[in-house]
């Protein structure tokens, strides 16, 4: 308890103090994990919209596949995207192993199923709704697609959060590509992962305590953002 | 008079899971005027008119209209019972098709403007879509369908489930767009309504067109006992 306490109270003097090293590797996990963000979801909302309004060989497999991948263990991507990116691997030559870049890929490969998966649930409902209306107006595939995207834009914000939440939570992979290396691949999970295994334990919990106030800022921002839960809008 | 029409349903099968939904259904609608769909629950009615529009896909024969294909399809609207709205505004539900169009913004405003006074929607044009009422629904998904000025107009018993006066309300629209030369073809289970907007009859009974007559004659004279004790309220089955 005493512990929690003692997190608590350093979480609070390292805000207070604007302390460098915590606001360098706030910055850096918001970059990171808000980059991989817009990556994944310009990949996956599309792929959620594709799949809810096309029909074609292999559809159900393809939903299957990508609701098993949610639960894609992060280590084993991060091994992968280790294996492609390190010097004998396929994209070496880019040296983008040990950077801020290879962390942003390894989080889009975790999130974009989840992403994908919730997109395409909220999608479905709707291009079921829509269906002989759409039709009946004589849309092309891409004007469907756009409509179902834009009129599920406020369910769409729910997918974008899971992701959100699942990415900047997420150490496994983003240690194994990014390698922890202060001042270049220090983020807040991977800082706390090394402030326990040193035994600072009020450290890594005030380390804690600002991920988990900095995460529910960005969800009270986006709702904000996207004027959810107002009057007749949700 | 459209260059549309006329439509010709030749030998149209629709089924389903190994069941004839439709068919084979073999029909010509032409002229002006409204064509009412009637027939007992579950006959068929809105699958025949979802395969006349394209909404269902044949398994056998042909609807052809006058017109080429693409050019047809973009002449035509359909209504469904359950009104869909988008979930936008009432006024970007208006400006949509006309969007699809590639109307100019300004042009599409004022026509969804004009249609929304139409139908009496003009207060709510900015509001929700989905906080109207069922009538209000209805309104707003007859007057989308007629932004784009169709030639033709399928309506799938849009009264169904409306009070008497939104009713009174969608059939003195429906009776305007008809005298302005837009052909109706509309299903419903309401007689009274069916005498009143009728202008040509098609009975259904087991998914195919039964009794296919110009209005009067139907209703003083139906040509079959199935048509007769239909409009006797007898159950047909």
């Amino acid at each position: 308890m005493s512990d929690i306490w003692e997190g608590l109270v350093q979480a609070f003097l390292l805000v207070v103090r604007l302390d460098a090293e915590l606001i360098e590797i706030t910055l850096r996990s918001l970059q990171v994990t808000l980059t991989a963000l817009v990556v994944a979801t310009a990949i996956a909302l599309p792929l959620g919209a594709l799949l809810a309004v096309r029909r074609f060989r292999y559809r159900r497999l393809t939903i299957a596949v990508l609701n098993a991948l949610m639960g894609l263990p992060p280590v084993v991507v991060g091994l992968i995207v280790y294996i492609l990116l390190s010097r004998s691997g396929p994209f070496g030559v880019f040296g983008l192993l040990f950077t801020p870049t290879a962390m942003i890929i390894a989080q889009v490969i975790i999130i974009v199923p989840l992403i994908a998966s919730i997109a395409h649930q909220a999608l479905r409902e709707l291009w079921a709704e829509y269906h002989d209306l759409l039709i009946s107006l004589n849309t092309t595939k891409t004007q469907r697609m756009r409509a179902i995207l834009w009129d599920s834009r406020r369910a769409l914000l729910t997918a974008a959060l899971a992701g959100f939440g699942r990415a900047i939570g997420e150490v496994g992979a983003i240690m194994i590509v990014g390698g922890n290396i202060d001042h270049s691949t220090r983020v807040l999970t991977t800082a706390i992962a090394l402030e326990t295994g040193k035994g600072d334990f009020a450290l890594a919990l005030g380390l804690g305590f600002v991920l988990i106030t900095m995460a529910i800022l960005v969800n009270l921002s986006i709702h904000a953002l996207g004027r959810t839960e107002t009057e007749g809008r949700w | 008079m459209s260059g549309l029409l006329p439509l010709t349903v030749h030998d149209a099968v629709v089924r389903r899971r190994g069941k004839t939904l439709v068919g084979p259904v073999n029909l010509t609608i032409d002229g002006t005027g409204t064509t009412i769909v009637i027939g007992p629950n579950g006959a068929g009615k809105t699958t025949l008119l979802k395969m006349m529009h394209g909404l269902e896909r044949l398994r056998s024969g042909t609807v052809r209209w006058a017109a080429p294909d693409a050019e047809a399809r973009k002449q035509q609207a359909f209504v469904s019972q359950t009104p869909v709205v988008l979930r936008r505004t009432v006024r970007e539900n208006l400006t949509y098709p006309l969007k699809l169009s590639r109307v100019p913004a300004a042009e599409a405003r004022r026509i969804a403007g004009d249609w929304a006074a139409r139908v009496g929607l003009s207060d709510m044009l900015d509001r929700r879509a989905e906080v109207l009422s069922g009538g209000e629904r209805q309104k707003l998904a007859l007057a989308r369908a007629m932004v784009r000025d169709p030639k033709v107009l399928f309506l799938d018993e849009p009264c169904a489930s409306l009070d008497g006066r939104s009713t009174r309300e969608i059939e003195e629209i429906l009776s305007a767009v008809a005298a302005a030369g837009t052909r109706i073809i509309m299903s419903t289970h309401d007689m009274g309504q069916a005498r009143r907007l009728a202008s040509e009859v098609a009975f259904i009974l087991h998914g195919r067109v039964h009794e296919f007559a110009e209005a009067p004659g139907f209703f003083e004279q139906p040509a079959t006992a199935q048509a007769r004790a239909f409009l006797n309220g007898d159950i047909v089955e």
